[in-house]
């Protein structure tokens, strides 16, 4: 018999999988097809929701990519019923597929189960020996041991600062206390960031048995999940996974039949970024305004109600099992000196594949961008790629040869942060994308400290005066010292990074700026304020098409005779050009 | 259901340890859309807190709104993906659809229209949220569309 399993990740969801799903459903039942249906999380390949796996009597795998409903009944009637593919739609299976270029240079640790597995299905997890970890653990390790484990497999920090999980694990057990808390920071709020939804929704278990060996080596008996609010199915994935966990004695009193006591709460977010911060995050667990505190003390010692506590990321605690079951070794052949094991990218903005790449440390920007994410966009040029989110920082293409990893990406300006890369090409305005995360840092920040309140909002308000075109002599200076300040007067992280974005910027395309400034010129042809729409005299037929779409009346001419556009009427909407079939407007 | 009814269920269901406090007012949001003035005060007298600590409180989350909301709250992405996937046009198709501009409601409260920061959703943006429900890959005509689901009372 087929076994049939289509994405319903929210991604695959909002992409129509649901339909999809309905429709495989009703062609089953209609035809009586002897065929299993199963619902599966995200494989990672968002730009080809929604996705359909059909896995035929001999085990062979067939992934069909865009599958609407009308396709899936297709896909029915010829493969599942007559047993022949539909090639044309497939996008990866036994046969090679332009595709496959997507997977190559992957190793997926962290996303070992996605898009492979029921995420909602205890069973399956433990099918692929989900909770064998946290068993060997309980039954063969001591706490002591596994800290060494964690410590030598070189795991860094996942959520943005990388610092070594096992030391961290340490301190914690190390710290004075009866009581002590783990949380896992599901807050995740980076823009271009969304590996830890994909993971909770398509692996919730593997997160939940992270957790379990942390609780089981510092020493705690409750944890909490902070998830934020915008991610309801993978909150209700994890409700469903602890309730699954409890019933089978894997979590609460004496899990696995131990001495050991263990149990997962949730905690939602309400919208605000700043609780991604781990003293925020457990200020608003306690049911107070999500603002940081100065550190030290630092959670290790002093974290939710006072005692100590340890706080990680998604993708952290979801490395944990699978470095237990292959030994640190394992983990520490992938990656850099540094950098040990893989890290989950997310690919957005003007890159062909959007989606989610798990790849070994110290792999390539360009390898990434072009092997993995099949390159830019409708034929442009890559320009520069964002990392870190708010925290980070753009790298220009010319660095496209850079090894990843937190001491390389460091030295350039930028952070690895949460792994989210947004993809930009020639038409994008580095100025205008230094005022994107900076407005962002200045909506979200707490308002605690003066210069991240105020400092960031004057820096916005100049690079809003540059794209404007009313830049001045001494902006650039400006900045620069603004920047200074923010960075050396502020408390938690998200004051501290947010010039990043506009330092790596001025350092990378200076000229950008001062065309800005200095010329009021938009190089990118982005910013709309230094825009001047025109038409070619020689180029135009006279056709008209363009003076009916402006919606500014703005442009003027007799039939068959050549038009023009009065500027001072312009509103620069780009309509004309996008309706000139003749190439006749131009931009400038 | 009444709000005191509301209140008294969040209760129930959460209690009034401090920490349930979030808890609390979320499901007052999730029933009533926002916190009316009356809403704190039920749940401050419920927590034995002052009104003006509760509000400090909601009013830090952009999701435990203090103004009045439609029963359809539509958060559109603002973030730098979905900015470059053509965010500008999707809101143009709502104010213009709905007759409002961000930050506004309807006259009927159906609708209210906000902007969010990136929801997680950048391979397959523009995205935005009707209440708990997620929309990627909109384009202004799948927008329409979408709205129009709603106003026929979907
Ligand atoms: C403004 C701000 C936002 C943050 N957001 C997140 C987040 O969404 N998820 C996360 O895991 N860490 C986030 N962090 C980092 C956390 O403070 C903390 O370092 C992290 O959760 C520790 O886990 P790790 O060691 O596994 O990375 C944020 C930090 C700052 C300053
Ligand atoms: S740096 Fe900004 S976000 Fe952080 S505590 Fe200070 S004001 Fe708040
Ligand atoms: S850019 Fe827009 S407003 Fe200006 S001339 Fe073209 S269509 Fe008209
Ligand atoms: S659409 Fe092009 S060719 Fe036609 S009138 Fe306008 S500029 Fe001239
Ligand atoms: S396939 Fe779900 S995150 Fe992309
Ligand atoms: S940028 Fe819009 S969802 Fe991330």
């Amino acid at each position: 018999m087929k076994t049939i399993k289509v994405g319903l990740g929210t991604c695959g969801v909002s992409a129509g999988a649901q339909k999809t799903y309905e429709a495989i459903k009703n062609e089953i039942e209609l035809q009586n097809i002897q065929a299993v249906l199963k619902e599966t999380g995200c494989n990672g390949m968002c730009y080809r929701e929604p996705l359909v796996e059909v896995i035929d009597e001999q085990k062979n795998s067939f992934v069909y990519g865009e599958v609407t409903p009308e396709k899936a009944k297709t896909i029915m009637n010829s493969h599942v019923l007559a047993d022949e593919p539909v090639a044309e739609w497939l996008v990866q299976s036994t046969r090679p597929s332009e595709d496959d270029t997507f997977f190559k240079k992957q190793n997926r640790i962290v996303l070992r189960n996605c898009g492979i597995i029921d995420p909602s299905s205890i069973t399956e997890y433990v099918a692929t020996g989900g909770y064998e970890a946290i068993q060997r653990v309980l039954k063969e390790y001591t706490p002591e041991r596994v800290i060494d484990v964690i410590t030598r497999s070189g795991l860094r920090g996942r959520g943005g600062g990388g610092f070594l999980s096992g030391v961290k694990w340490k301190f914690c057990r190390d710290a004075a206390g009866d009581k002590k808390y783990i949380i896992c920071n599901a807050d995740e709020g980076d823009p271009g960031a969304f590996m830890d939804r994909s993971t909770l929704e398509s692996d919730p278990h593997s997160v939940l048995e992270g957790m379990m060996i942390c609780a089981y080596a510092i020493g705690a008996e409750e944890g909490y999940i902070y998830a934020r609010a915008e991610y309801p199915k993978a909150v209700a994935r994890l409700k469903h996974s602890i309730r699954e966990a409890l019933a089978k004695g894997f979590l609460g009193k004496n899990i696995f039949g131990s001495p050991v006591n263990f149990s997962v709460k949730i905690k939602e977010g309400a919208g605000a970024f700043v609780c991604g911060e781990e003293t925020a995050l457990i200020a608003s667990i306690e049911g107070k305004r999500g603002m940081p505190r100065f550190r030290p003390p630092f959670p290790a010692n002093k974290g939710l109600w006072g005692k100590p506590t340890n706080i990680n990321n998604v993708e952290t605690y979801a490395n944990v099992p699978w470095i237990i079951m292959n030994g640190p070794e394992a983990f520490a052949a992938f990656g850099t000196d540094n950098s040990k094991g893989t890290k989950v990218f997310a690919l957005a903005g003007k890159i062909q594949r959007g989606g989610l790449a798990e790849v070994p440390m110290g792999i390539t920007i360009n390898e990434i961008v072009f092997d993995i994410g099949g390159g830019i966009k409708e034929g442009k040029k890559f320009k520069a790629v964002q990392m870190g989110g708010p925290s980070g920082g753009c790298i220009p293409a010319s660095m496209g040869d850079l090894q990843i990893d937190y001491q390389q990406i460091n030295r350039t300006g930028a952070i690895m942060g949460s792994g989210g890369l947004v993809v930009m090409d020639e038409s994008t305005c580095m100025v205008d994308m230094a005022k994107f995360f900076l407005r962002f840092t200045q909506d979200e920040s707490c308002g605690k400290c003066t210069f991240c309140r105020i400092g960031t909002k004057r820096m916005l308000e100049v690079l809003e005066r540059i794209t404007d075109g009313n830049g001045k002599e001494g902006d650039i200076e400006l900045l620069r010292h603004l920047a200074y300040e923010i960075r050396n007067n502020t408390i938690c992280g998200l004051g501290q990074t947010a010039p990043n974005p506009v330092l790596t910027t001025l350092k990378y395309f200076p000229e950008e700026y001062e065309a800005h400034i200095r010329e009021k010129r938009c190089p990118a042809h982005s910013c709309s304020a230094l825009l001047t729409y025109s038409i070619k005299a020689d180029a135009c037929k006279g056709c008209m098409a363009c003076a009916k779409a402006c919606p500014a009346e703005a442009i003027t001419g007799e039939k068959k005779k050549a038009h023009e556009i009065n500027t001072a009427v312009c509103i620069k909407c780009g309509k004309c050009l996008e309706t000139c079939k003749f190439n006749a407007v131009i931009k400038n | 259901m009444m709000l005191n009814e509301i209140v008294s269920t969040a209760v129930k269901k959460f209690g009034v340890g401090r920490e349930q406090l979030l808890p609390v007012l979320q499901y007052v949001v999730s029933q009533e859309k926002w916190l009316s003035e009356d809403a704190l005060l039920g749940v401050a007298r419920a927590f034995d807190m002052s009104a003006a600590e509760v509000y400090g409180v909601a009013s830090f989350y952009s999701f435990l709104d203090t103004k009045p909301r439609g029963d359809y709250v539509i958060r559109v992405c603002r973030t730098v993906s979905c900015d470059m996937a053509g965010k500008e046009a999707i809101m143009e198709a709502l104010e213009k659809t709905l007759h409002i501009s961000v930050g506004e409601t309807t006259a009927d409260r159906k609708f209210t229209l906000l902007e969010t920061n990136c929801m997680g959703w950048c391979a397959e943006g523009p995205a935005m949220l009707v209440n708990d429900y997620v929309y990627t890959g909109l384009t202004p005509e799948k927008v329409v569309d979408i709205l129009q689901g709603y106003m026929a009372g979907a």
